[in-house]
């Protein structure tokens, strides 16, 4: 049965099509290897086990139905977003208890198009980190080593995918928080064009940059989930109404002959450790091999855009989180004294740690005086970088680069410094200020560490289908990785 | 007084009487039974979003035109971050530093001319809910109904000198609003709230003085007492040699005075910024020509065609514009029976005074224009005398009806037969011997009590002007 758990959501897709697996079969075959997996992984906060048989049963009963893209697949989803019925917590202690009585518009689209919802998935809290220690009930490990984390803020998401107890997740990404735990897990993970995926239900971090996106072990999967949830939502007025190609008729492409990759001197330079290195050189010299013309690209307002995120990120978080008051849902410390006493112990009590420590620096930029100096300022260096990227795009169709300086690090290597945390997001952060999509594609093992490394391809707006075509060649061409190493 | 002048700028919101809330479908009923308009929207639940309604817009930038602003091809929705319970999201979506509408004006007549004041901008935003303490219970409730109520915010210059300026402008934007149709004008309901900011300064001086701002005014009249009373406090403390602070004040209908808004005052940081969930509104300069050419014609105008056209007094002509159903129900009257002046004297004393009473509006008013115009036509006729129209108008104003019918029903005819006349003028010169010998005697005032014996012995009917000539004949 666990082999079931082996196949890519396209592989299970036919098996469930030709009626080899039951939905009920698909189900139960996850919910053994999350038992066999979880007590290292830990990668779910809750498993909606019962729900998600009832929901394949019912799907059994019916038939498979062609026009259900997803019929009978099971998928996890980040905690981050919301389910009708089923506890929406954000890996929060303020939001334990929270059980909202509406889906966000990406999880109702996956319902309609047959998915079923096995689990909501750990993450950073709030999905601030890198490393999904933030999580306020547990850390994720990496399903390659335990003791190294799975990358965050998705890590449960990304872990879940790489040790096969799913066949695809939604993360979400503000900084890097689907490409980076994509990468540190060996997964595929894709950050659509900011307005391509209905935020509606998402609990938001930074507005202007987070978006749903797919966590997959292909790059086939990844173009059908997110052909499923891509598409204007007249309750996101972020959404871009704009037609959602086929995804999946464009991945028909053979080899990269014609396409021109740029090649940015800031993502390939200093800081990049000697593995990461050779493995993406190595996926770059295949990509040429391909067919690829390369080019370099100047992106000079790279180490400004990290200072920028953190600047509009934690100002957008500073107002987003004001909700969590205590006084219509979530945690309420019940032995206040007044008003301000309430929401201060309901507040102090119910963030944790980096969340009280991104609420302060993004009220700070915001306040009066410093506005113009941070807030302001950072949203030029936004439009700059905008202009930056947009000026590259004219010499070249993709950019490719690093994920990740590194490979997963060490649980507890960057607790204690934030910085060196937010570093982690250099090469990530300027899709999200730029709005472009992002993919992160495993290509291969570190040949020092034996752990994944992620390529990560940035393309122009809305150029997803380009992205997941030019991945889908090169996926093609690299040896495909063995199963997750941590898990004997 | 006469060593000051006062600087007064307005603040005012209103509520635009769309369907919908700003951002979400619940309905905007007033009065309803607490948090039974709201939805995940308006209650700020973890990942909602706002949508922008677009009558929103069409009501904010109508205003706007009304008041000749300038209309920004595109404004910005920022939030406004404070906490209170009845703040769902812990921030107020509302517009700051790129307003829908700037730069307009209002225009007053006034008793000694006509008075401009400026506009600095109008712009969206929603409402807050309603806080309701219980001290008894030691509880607070909180009820999210008009979380989320579209609201403008209307900011003057500080153009005003006077409690007279600041009344006559608000009454003027009201006039305005309502002329509209974007709101309902109900100052008792909250539908227009109006804060005031408040300075003096001695005459001849450029410099603003340090200014209060005034809250809690819920009629045109707390507005002008609570005005009168800040200004000479600020005089009095000026004199006294002591300084004005710059401070909420809170205006007390029952005492009279304003006093310092109670507890701690904070100086708010709101940390406004760009809301990243709304794109910025780029308006289509078609919409703005559509919506221009939708505009009805203002009280403005509209007061000015009224002195012009039907040759009434500037006094008629106010009244009869303040408030648009009034002044469509003039012209239709006007329309049925072209005696402009007296119409406009029935509208201004019998109808305006009924309507008051019972806080009807003239549009729901059962004796219509065309109803009035007959009752007027008939008293010109001669049909009926003066005082049974204004019975006639008692009767028929809550049923309505057709005056002519009623008057026939009843046989209110009015008498001008002479020989029908005859017989009560000889009866009442023969019932009161003394004062016939007395008018003869000189006391020609008792004219008006023969007049009204006779008119009380034919029920009023009489027409008073054969009564007086029948009289005259007989007592010369």
């Amino acid at each position: 049965m666990s082999r079931i758990c082996d196949k890519s959501l396209s592989g299970l897709r036919g098996l469930l099509a030709a009626g080899e697996v039951k939905a009920a079969e698909a189900v139960e075959a996850c919910l053994e290897r999350i038992r066999a997996t979880e007590p290292t992984v830990r990668a779910l906060i809750s498993v909606q086990a019962e729900q998600a048989m009832d929901r394949a049963r019912a799907l059994d009963a019916a038939g498979y139905d062609p026009d259900m893209p997803l019929w009978g697949v099971p998928v996890v989803l980040k905690d981050v977003l919301a389910t009708k019925g089923v506890a929406t917590t954000c890996a929060s202690k303020i939001l334990e208890n929270f059980v909202p009585f509406y889906d966000a518009t990406a999880v109702a689209r996956l319902k309609r198009a047959g998915a079923i919802i096995l689990a909501k998935a750990n993450m950073d809290e709030f999905a601030m980190g890198s490393s999904t220690e933030n999580s306020a009930f547990f850390p994720t490990t990496n399903p390659w080593d335990p003791e190294r984390v799975p990358g965050g803020s998705s890590g449960g998401s990304g872990a879940s995918v790489s040790a096969g107890q799913c066949f695809a997740a939604l993360g979400t990404d503000t900084g890097g928080s689907i490409r980076l735990p994509a990468s540190f897990c060996g997964v595929v993970g894709l950050k659509p064009t900011y307005g391509r995926v209905s935020r509606y239900g998402l609990v938001a971090y930074g507005s202007s940059l987070d978006q749903i996106g797919p966590m997959t072990r292909g790059v086939e999967d990844a173009a059908r989930v997110l052909q499923v949830i891509a598409g204007h939502d007249p309750r996101d007025s972020t959404s871009v109404d704009r037609p959602v190609p086929d995804y999946l008729e464009a991945l028909g492409r053979s080899d990269l002959k014609g396409l021109t990759i740029g090649l940015p001197e800031e993502y390939w330079g200093r800081g990049v450790s000697a593995e990461v290195a050779e493995s993406c050189r190595e996926a770059v010299a295949l990509a040429e091999e391909l067919g690829a013309a390369t080019v370099p690209v100047r992106l000079r307002l790279t180490d400004f855009a990290v200072a920028a995120y953190y600047i509009i990120a934690l100002a957008e978080a500073s107002s987003n989180l004001a909700r969590f008051d205590g006084v219509r849902y979530g945690r309420r410390d019940r032995d206040s004294a007044d008003l301000l006493d309430m929401y201060v112990k309901s507040r102090t009590q119910g963030f944790g740690e980096e969340v009280k420590r991104r609420i302060v620096i993004g009220t700070y930029v915001l306040s009066a005086g410093y506005y113009d100096a941070y807030y302001r300022k950072a949203a030029q260096v936004r439009r700059l970088l905008r202009r930056d990227l947009d000026a590259a795009f004219e010499g070249c169709d993709l950019i490719a680069g690093p994920v990740c300086p590194t490979t997963a690090f060490r649980l507890g290597h960057k607790v204690d410094d934030p910085l060196a945390m937010y570093l982690m997001d250099i090469f990530t952060i300027s899709a999200n200020l730029a709005g472009l999509p992002g993919l992160s594609l495993p290509v291969g093992l570190g040949t020092e560490s034996g752990l994944p490394v992620g390529l990560q391809l940035m393309g122009p707006a809305f150029g997803e289908d380009l992205l997941l075509s030019a991945a889908r060649v090169l996926e093609e061409a690299i040896a495909p990785l063995p199963a997750p190493s941590g898990l004997a | 007084m006469a060593r000051y002048e006062a600087v007064i700028g307005l603040e005012v919101h209103a509520q635009l009487g769309t369907e919908s809330k700003i951002f979400c479908s619940c309905s905007t009923r007033f009065g309803d039974e607490p948090n039974s308009n709201v939805c995940p929207v308006c209650s700020g639940m973890p990942g909602v979003l706002p949508v922008l309604n677009e009558k929103v817009v069409e009501y904010a930038v109508k205003m706007g035109l009304a008041v000749d602003c300038r209309i920004n091809g595109k404004s910005v929705f920022a939030r406004k971050n404070y906490f209170y319970p009845d703040l769902p999201k812990g921030y107020q979506i509302s517009q700051f530093e790129e307003p829908l509408c700037e730069h307009g004006r209002v225009v007053v007549e006034m008793e000694g001319g006509t008075k401009s004041f400026g506009i600095t901008r109008i712009h969206m935003e929603e409402d807050a809910g309603k806080s309701i303490h219980s001290p008894a219970e030691n509880v607070s409730y909180v009820d999210l109904n008009r979380t989320g109520v579209p609201l403008i915010e209307i900011v003057s210059e500080p153009d005003m000198r006077s409690p007279e300026d600041a009344v006559a402008y608000l009454k003027e934007l009201r006039s305005i609003l309502v002329y509209l149709g974007v709101c309902d004008g109900n100052m008792e309901e909250g539908s227009f709230r109006c804060d005031a900011n408040v300075s003096i300064r001695p005459l001849g001086q450029e410099e603003l003085g340090t200014r209060a701002e005034l809250k809690n005014m819920n009629s045109f009249r707390h507005v002008q007492k609570a005005l009168e009373y800040e200004i000479a406090r600020q005089i009095d403390l000026l004199e006294d040699g002591e300084a004005v602070v710059q401070e909420t004040r809170l205006y007390d209908a029952d005492k009279g005075v304003t006093q310092p808004m109670r507890g701690k005052e904070e100086a708010h940081d709101y940390r406004y910024f760009p809301d990243p969930d709304l794109v910025p509104l780029v308006l289509d300069p078609a919409w703005v020509d559509k919506w221009r050419g939708e505009l009805p014609e203002l009280p403005g105008p509209r007061r000015g065609r009224f002195e012009s056209r039907y040759g009434l007094p500037a006094y008629d002509a106010g009244v009869l514009t303040a408030e648009r159903e009034v002044a469509d129900y003039f012209e239709a009257a006007v329309a049925e029976y072209g005696e402009p002046k007296k119409i406009s004297n029935w509208i201004m004393t019998d109808l305006l005074r009924q309507l008051s009473q019972t806080g009807l509006g003239a549009s729901e008013c059962a004796f219509g224009p065309k109803s009035l115009a007959g009752l007027v036509r008939m008293v010109d006729e001669g049909a009926i005398s003066q005082k049974i129209a204004k019975d006639v108008f008692l009767e028929l104003f809550e049923t309505g009806g057709d005056p002519e019918a009623y008057v026939r029903e009843k046989g209110l005819t009015q008498i001008s037969d002479t020989s029908a006349l005859e017989a009560a003028v000889d009866r009442v010169l023969s019932e009161n011997p003394k004062e016939v010998e007395a008018f003869r005697a000189g006391k020609k005032k008792l004219m008006a009590f023969f007049v009204g014996q006779v008119m009380r012995k034919t029920k009023g009917q009489a027409n008073p002007a054969v009564v007086n000539e029948l009289l005259a004949r007989r007592l010369g």
